[in-house]
């Protein structure tokens, strides 16, 4: 491991993140009143992603870390798609689906 | 614990020390991200099982509200970035400062929260005995409903019950998985606030410098994470269907 200086990132930097995520924040709000069918969640997570990076690469500095920060975050990511990619396949190819197996509804009104 | 200055006996360089601290935060965080992906996950499943339910719940959220905490929480991730900042290049004074701005910002947050709550509270809207998804269309006066937002709501609502005669118990189901997500992440809020208001005692005695920053920067990691949550809660909760 390398000597490991410091970076200071500027306050010029965290400004324009901040404008960029608030960029973000009124983009995904406004594309969340058009109608573009199914792709809809489509963008709002891709708009998500998109300043969840930014925050993690600049204001949590991920960017100038070293490779050992950056293999921790990949392994986050990497675990959660394995729990959701594993658990959301189980439940598409269930027979039957989850909705029929739902308690009548006077259980709820019980 | 044996230590000179800053520097605990088991360290032997403030760098090796901050690397240490630094990694274990993110080690901490990456079981946080699971923690919360346990819940996005099950908010997905139902989601993808009972649609129109959750788009009925989703659309009496206010957005307004919602935009507004996601804009102050956005600005008290960039005050406590800024804060780190002003550790790093010995401007001590503004440390305090950065760190009181990102605690009030907080606190904004989480009072807007609080009305929200309220709200679903005198809506009807806890799951539970009284949960009742029709209640602000039979009593539009109490929701402050009328004419054609009133109009809206009831079509929305009838055709909801039409496609899914149980879109009652299924609104509930949206509407507990709110109130654990938002009320999960407000719990992670309000433990970061704990935290701040110790770094601003001990910022006001000078002790953070470019040498020793440490607690500035982890707790900073740990208020950028919890920042990032509410950037997938926010659409996820809020702008479901919202273009109906």
């Amino acid at each position: 491991m390398p000597e490991h200086s410091e970076h200071i990132v500027s306050p010029k930097i965290y400004l324009t993140i901040f404008i960029a995520l608030i960029i973000g924040t009124s983009l995904t709000t406004w594309a969340a009143f058009q109608n573009f069918g199914p792709f809809n969640i489509v963008i709002a997570l891709a708009i998500a992603t998109a300043k969840a990076t930014l925050v993690v690469l600049f204001f949590m500095h991920a960017r100038y870390s070293e490779r050992r920060t950056r293999l921790v975050i990949i392994c986050a990511i990497f675990w959660l798609a394995i729990m959701l990619a594993l658990t959301l396949s189980d439940y598409q190819t269930r027979q039957p689906r989850m909705s029929r197996l739902v308690a009548p509804v006077a259980f709820y009104r019980a | 614990m044996h230590r000179t200055g800053e520097l605990y006996g088991q360290f032997q360089t403030l760098e090796q020390q901050k690397e240490s601290a630094t990694f274990g935060m993110w080690i901490f965080l990456v079981t946080e991200v699971l923690f919360f992906g346990g819940m996005f996950l099950t908010y997905t499943i139902n989601r993808h099982e009972y649609f129109t339910a959750f788009g009925v719940g989703s659309n009496t959220l206010d957005i307004t509200l919602g935009t507004a905490n996601t804009i102050v929480l956005i600005m008290s991730s960039f005050t406590m970035a800024m804060a780190v900042w002003s550790a790093q290049t010995a401007k001590k004074k503004l440390v305090p400062l950065f760190l009181i701005l990102t605690l009030a910002l907080g606190c904004v947050f989480l009072g807007i929260k609080f009305v929200e709550y309220k709200q679903k509270f005198d809506h009807h809207l806890i799951p539970g005995r009284g949960f009742d998804v029709s209640y602000c269309i039979s009593n539009p006066a109490s929701c402050g409903l009328q004419g054609k937002a009133l109009e809206e709501e009831r079509a929305e609502v009838e055709k909801a019950f039409t496609s899914d005669p149980d879109t009652n118990s299924h609104a509930q189901l949206y509407f507990s998985l709110y109130f654990a997500m938002t009320g999960l992440h407000a719990l992670h809020m309000i433990v970061g606030a704990g935290l701040i208001i110790w770094l601003i005692k001990v910022s006001l005695r000078g002790r953070f410098t470019p040498q020793y920053n440490t607690p500035v920067e982890i707790v900073g990691l740990y208020w950028h994470f919890v920042d990032i949550v509410w950037i997938y809660l926010f659409p996820l909760l809020y702008l479901i269907d919202r273009h109906r």
